[in-house]
């Protein structure tokens, strides 16, 4: 449908299918970049916060090792790390998805959870008339097309 | 036309679609639950019961009512701490390892495996938590937060805080996993929620999920760097529960195999109790088309597997304990084997070297109740380890005037049943309200054998 030059608004499925962004022409996510920032960050917090207490703050000799020795730090550094990154990432997906406990969504159709796919054309977006839409969503195997109006 | 693989059995059978998928997972979610929930459901909550009279005990009385000596400091409240640890990280695995191993067979079991995880690690945590005595202090005390001490700050050197940090973050880490792969079955039930207060509920739950293209493309970027920092947050968890004693200077503990030994036992006893809940589940939910012999027997391989581990770790010890011509840690060994805890050494010796090589032969392996058994023979099996490892350790290490016996009170066993009663009731109430196996992933591996899945 796009090789006819159809803008799909979007694909809905009641599973991820795989290929299908290519298909629909989309960028790759940018959430694992936001999680390795998000990572970046609590690996700075936690060597700034142990270097400081331990090192600065209230230096206190251990086990007759130096104040502020990196080995030992690496286990609480590290969980930081994986902290920040996973709830960073987390957080960002609900912000870019616009997921939250009080939304309201579009559903175009409640059967695309259970079973069915829907290919969601907007038809103000495209150039080409409804029933031409229709034809080539037909022809593709569709086995319902329905036409709804939304404000 | 059906085209069956020759080289794959399917992983869900029964020739399901897409709709009895929704159906069977979701027919426990809206219907009443059934006589043996509730029945369950009863007993856990007795239990639980019974195990906060202990608990309450404990924090109004301190932990004098435990039977802790000056020589034998830990017992029961950190062996049950590093068993619950341990049987959290199979959930984990199974979610995260064989997502990255990208092994399909994973989607019928990951949901009810990491809602163990999260409870096995809130058993866990309590355990620290009130080994402290003070608990209503304690659980602040150990995180670095500004005070009026001076600033006084926490021993970053120490296990013991690294614990602290390592627990919380894994439980977290956990939750949020298990949370965004529940997302899109919310949004199932919500959309067949025939109330509208399971449909605000669930709604909400479901944070507006619509199933579009875009969101799952985010949705599986996400599960997939989880599950990238889950799977070494699993491995540092438990490393650093074993520092706990690998770091000592005590006999039998100051050891390094310790960090991949402990790893792989709680890899073992996890998947012991992720096998016990399971059967059970499968069985009372009719899950049998999902959770198939083929799930059990695989589950089954990872056990034979991590339980040669721990048996080669033991090996490992002894030689290292005969090699190294230590003699405290000679004894240490002689004494698990032959001192007054000889019992205890047998048991986790049978239990965790023995019984799992069983598993060798197909028709043991595929057989539920012998599977069944072996579970809670293993769960057993590494009880005993941790206890043996901790208690004989400790109650005859270097100096012989302070040797001494340790024996358990009401209060050790109530409050291990506290954690039972709570883990019981927690998974139960999962069970009841939130699907057991996920069902948009499930979607997903349908159809292996091109048959139509939708109508």
């Amino acid at each position: 449908m796009r090789g006819e030059g159809v803008k799909i608004q979007e694909v809905y499925s009641p599973y991820a299918i795989h290929g299908i962004d290519e298909m629909l022409g989309y960028k790759m996510s940018r959430l694992p970049m936001a999680s390795f920032l998000f990572g970046l960050t609590g690996t700075i917090l936690a060597l700034t916060m142990l270097y400081s207490m331990m090192g600065f703050d209230w230096p206190m000799i251990i086990g007759g090792k130096n104040f502020a020795a990196l080995p030992p730090f690496i286990p609480v550094t590290f969980e930081l790390t994986v902290l920040l990154a996973a709830f960073g990432m987390v957080f960002t997906f609900f912000v870019a998805s616009d997921l939250k406990p009080w939304a309201r969504p579009r559903m175009y159709d409640t059967r695309i959870t259970q079973d069915k796919f829907a290919v969601v054309v907007d038809l103000d977006a495209n150039s080409k008339s409804k029933d031409e839409i229709d034809t080539m969503l037909r022809n593709a195997g569709a086995s319902e097309v329905n036409a709804k109006n939304f404000n | 036309m059906h085209v069956t693989s020759q080289i794959r059995e399917p992983l869900i059978t029964g020739g399901k679609t897409m709709a009895d998928v929704s159906e069977d997972l979701c027919r426990q979610v809206e219907g009443k639950p059934s006589k043996s929930w509730i029945v369950a459901f009863t007993v856990a909550v007795s239990v639980l019961t019974i195990g906060a009279i202990s608990a309450g005990t404990l924090l109004w009385e301190g932990v004098g009512v435990w039977g802790l000596n000056k020589t034998v400091g830990w017992a029961w409240d950190i062996t049950n701490f590093v068993w619950w640890v341990g049987i959290g990280h199979a959930g984990t695995l199974i979610s995260a390892v064989l997502l990255l191993f990208r092994q399909k067979w994973r989607m019928s079991i990951n949901r009810a495996a990491e809602a163990m995880t999260i409870f096995a690690v809130i058993c866990a945590a309590m355990f620290p938590a009130f080994h402290m005595g003070r608990l209503w202090l304690g659980f602040y005390w150990a995180l670095p937060l500004p005070n009026t001490f001076g600033s006084l700050w926490v021993n970053f050197n120490s296990p013991l805080l690294w614990d602290v940090f390592a627990i919380s973050t894994y439980f977290s880490v956990s939750l949020v996993f298990w949370y965004i792969g529940l997302v899109p079955d919310f949004a199932t039930i919500r959309d067949r929620a025939k109330n509208k207060v399971s449909k605000m509920i669930y709604g909400g739950l479901s944070l507006g999920w619509t199933g579009g293209a875009k969101d799952w493309s985010r949705y599986e970027s996400v599960s997939l760097i989880l599950a990238g920092l889950a799977t070494p947050l699993v491995l540092s968890v438990h490393t650093i529960v074993s520092m706990d004693f690998a770091t000592s200077v005590i006999p039998g503990w100051h050891t390094t195999i310790f960090p991949p030994y402990f790893v792989a036992g709680a890899i073992f006893s996890g998947f012991a109790m992720v096998l016990t809940l399971l059967l059970i589940t499968r069985k009372v939910f009719h899950l049998e088309d999902y959770i198939t012999i083929q799930h059990i027997e695989l589950m089954n391989i990872i056990i034979i597997v991590t339980g040669s581990i721990v048996g080669i770790a033991y090996i490992t010890e002894f030689f290292i304990a005969w090699y190294s011509g230590v003699p405290a840690e000679q004894y240490a060994f002689i004494n698990r084997a032959t001192g007054p805890y000889w019992w205890a050494y047998v048991s986790m010796m049978t239990a965790n070297v023995v019984s799992p090589q069983v598993f060798w032969i197909k028709k043991i392996r595929t057989s539920i109740v012998a599977t069944f058994i072996l579970s809670i023979i293993v769960n057993i099996g590494m009880w005993f380890e941790r206890f043996v490892i901790i208690v004989t350790s400790l109650h005859r290490d270097y100096v012989p005037s302070s040797w001494a016996m340790f024996y358990p009170t009401k209060h050790d066993v109530g409050m291990y049943l506290f954690s039972f009663g709570f883990f019981f009731t927690a998974y139960l109430l999962f069970s009841k309200f939130f699907p057991v196996v996920n069902i948009a992933e499930v979607k997903s591996i349908l159809n292996t054998d091109g048959e139509k899945t939708t109508d």
